[in-house]
């Protein structure tokens, strides 16, 4: 799925969150959404899945405008249209509710059934939760009570909610909270195995013919592993793009200066030779050598 | 065997795990709905008159227009029509509402302690109810019940707010406050016009009782529970929704104030008609969905329909108690719902299930 972001703009109260953010995902990348703290990517991924209305500017989804219910144009998606192409996993989703994985994962199948009365936990429904958890290695979860799940399981869980939704884009927030190293690789390897097997055999799989290609997005706070997983990088500074391209051509240490205030050194990955961004305490430690780019990106500030 | 044979395998073995699990629960809700059935014709027989299951059955026939109606004496035949089965009905009614209320409180709020009485809707619509009686404000009984039990909600919900969000915890302080603020309400208006037996007319507005159950009762509570409570039982799936917390309903495609407010507005409007004929009775919609989980699992789907069974069949009881124990004497039924009610509610909050609710 393309996902077109034109001038995106959203306040709360009047303050400012996001001001004027383009840019465009294409189909089957995986996009990182970084940035401190407030900058705004939780936001961006609320939007982007139709839970808020941008003050200015629109979303498109393959062309389609997101927010057809309050357009009232009829050429925009419904809530439902939308919950059909997009899944979001929000952080820290609930952790104590009293379901086995199966019953979380078949809460996915929602916005495919009928409001009234369509047949909740029909065979069909089954089908997909079980084909979305063997995407997520997880099949040998799917009788274990929701509650004895390891953060890591539970995070693989929610994805496999996420896909029993049939998406065509895959929004996650921060999905990797909480998690132990190992969970983490696995899982942003999981997704990157996602959206490659949608964009090597499209069409086949559990997403539908006419929509084949996943494509995903997530907000993250690990530069290093946005370098090593994300096709594409889109880092956020108080609300505006200030950078978007590939992690070679945003993570540059002037940039992360800039963004996040802290000195560092990018160097190729000795083995996979993607940027490496290794961070120096010069700023607090009396004495230790500060990397030379970022020496004059501070020195200029100073100045100001 | 290969790993597709296997996949397969295990594919049947799960769908014939799902066939299991649907008749046991079809098995439970069959099983419900026999012993509602036989405990309310029981119930009818019960009493200081003898009347037997053959009467009750006869005058039921004769009543209805059924072909091969034995006799009935007349005497028997108007405790059964006039007395006992208006009572035994409206208790069904009051107790499925109320313990359907209860359920939907408990998801879209996602508060395991949510329920009509603890949040103060029940002793809103007492108020609203008694200032009809009492005070003899025009509008109709269940009319006036309904707008109490609707301003106790906005009122429990609407303290319970600070800063956009609402805990469990501040909505069960708040429907604390409103609630005891209903019931002084209540009493002082009951005293102030005192005419007669007050005090029992006040406890019987604040623990709830169907002593003045009458056909008119069976058909407010009947028909609210008929109207409101479909329209409840057919929106089971967006229920299933909340299960994640609003954003995650949202994601699916529910608009979630819109759906909240509107379960809210119908549970208010259960409530209200439920407390008009029967005053507030306690526990009923905290309980019954907690132990009907228990049986049908949380999907609502299947819990909501057996909480409606179960529900009545657990007033039915109460109230068949609350007449009986200390004849001739009669006890407000809210005592005895809460007799079996905290218990069963201690046991709920040791149990392992608990841990879910901190």
């Amino acid at each position: 799925m393309v996902v077109i972001l034109d001038r995106v703009s959203f306040r709360i109260n009047g303050t400012p969150i996001l001001t004027d953010v383009s840019a465009v995902v294409p189909t089957g990348a995986v996009t990182g959404l970084l940035g401190p703290n407030g900058a705004g990517k939780s936001t961006l991924l609320r939007l982007i899945a139709g839970l808020e209305t941008p003050d200015a500017g629109g979303v498109e989804l393959d062309g389609a405008p997101v927010g057809g219910a309050r357009t009232r144009a009829g050429s925009g998606l419904s809530r439902r249209e939308t919950a059909r192409r997009v899944a979001l996993l929000e952080q820290n989703a609930a952790p104590s509710v009293d379901l086995t994985v199966r019953e979380v994962v078949l809460l996915g199948r929602i916005p495919h059934r009928s409001r009234v009365l369509g047949s909740f936990g029909g065979d069909d429904d089954h089908r997909v939760a079980e084909e979305s958890l063997a995407m997520v290695g997880g099949t040998d979860l799917a009788d274990r009570a929701w509650r004895t799940l390891s953060g890591g399981e539970q995070q693989r869980a929610q994805i496999a909610r996420a896909l029993a939704q049939r998406p065509s884009l895959l929004l996650l927030d921060e999905p990797n909270n909480h998690l132990d190293v190992s969970a983490q690789l696995g899982l942003l390897g999981q997704v990157r195995g996602l959206c490659a097997g949608a964009a090597s055999s499209s069409g086949s799989g559990p997403r539908s013919d006419d929509r084949a290609g996943l494509t995903a997005i997530m907000a993250l706070h690990d530069l290093n592993l946005a370098a090593a997983f994300c096709d594409q990088i889109l880092l956020l500074h108080h609300g505006r793009l200030v950078a978007a391209g590939t992690p070679d051509e945003v993570l540059a240490p002037s940039a992360i200066a800039e963004v996040y205030g802290v000195d560092c050194d990018v160097i190729p990955h000795p083995r996979g030779g993607h940027p490496v961004i290794v961070f120096s305490p010069s700023a607090f430690i009396p004495g230790f050598p500060p990397s030379r780019e970022t020496e004059v990106t501070q020195q200029g500030r100073g100045s100001r | 065997m290969n790993r597709v044979e296997l996949q397969q395998e295990e594919r049947t073995a799960a769908q014939r795990r799902r066939v299991a699990g649907r008749a046991r629960y079809l098995a439970w809700l069959a099983l419900s709905v026999l012993s509602l059935l036989l405990t309310a014709g029981l119930a009818v027989t019960i009493g200081p008159a003898d009347v037997s299951l053959t009467d009750v059955a006869a005058s039921l026939a004769a009543h209805l227009g059924l072909p091969g109606a034995a006799e009935v004496a007349p005497l028997t035949d108007s405790i059964v029509w006039q007395l006992r089965l208006p009572r035994v009905l409206t208790a069904a009614a009051v107790g499925a509402g109320l313990a359907l209320s209860g359920a939907v409180m408990q998801s879209v709020t996602r508060n395991p302690l949510a329920d009509p009485y603890l949040l103060g809707l029940s002793s809103g619509a007492s108020l609203g109810a008694v200032c009809v009686i009492i005070l003899g404000v025009a509008v109709a009984l269940p009319a006036a019940a309904f707008l109490g039990a609707l301003a106790a909600l906005v009122a429990t919900l609407s303290i319970a707010r600070v800063g956009g969000t609402i805990t469990p915890g501040r909505a069960v302080l708040s429907g604390l406050a409103i609630a005891q603020l209903g019931g002084a309400a209540t009493s002082f208006i009951i005293f102030w016009a005192a005419k007669g037996d007050s005090y029992r007319e006040i406890l019987n507005w604040l623990l709830g009782s169907l002593a003045g159950s009458s056909w008119s009762s069976v058909v407010i509570s009947g028909t609210a529970l008929v109207l409101v409570g479909a329209g409840i039982v057919l929106s089971a799936t967006r229920l299933d929704a909340f299960t994640f917390g609003d954003t995650a309903a949202a994601t699916l495609g529910i608009n979630v104030n819109r759906t909240r407010w509107i379960l809210l507005g119908a549970v208010a409007l259960m409530t209200g008609a439920m407390v008009a004929v029967s005053g507030a009775i306690g526990f009923v919609g905290l309980i019954l969905p907690h132990l009907v989980r228990g049986l049908s699992g949380p999907g609502h789907r299947r819990l909501l329909p057996l909480t409606v069974v179960l529900g009545a069949l657990f007033l039915i009881v109460a109230d068949t108690l609350a007449r009986t124990v200390f004849d001739p004497r009669e006890l407000p039924v809210g005592i005895i719902t809460a007799l079996i009610g905290v218990p069963v509610f201690i046991v709920l909050i040791k149990s392992r299930k608990a841990a879910a609710w901190s």
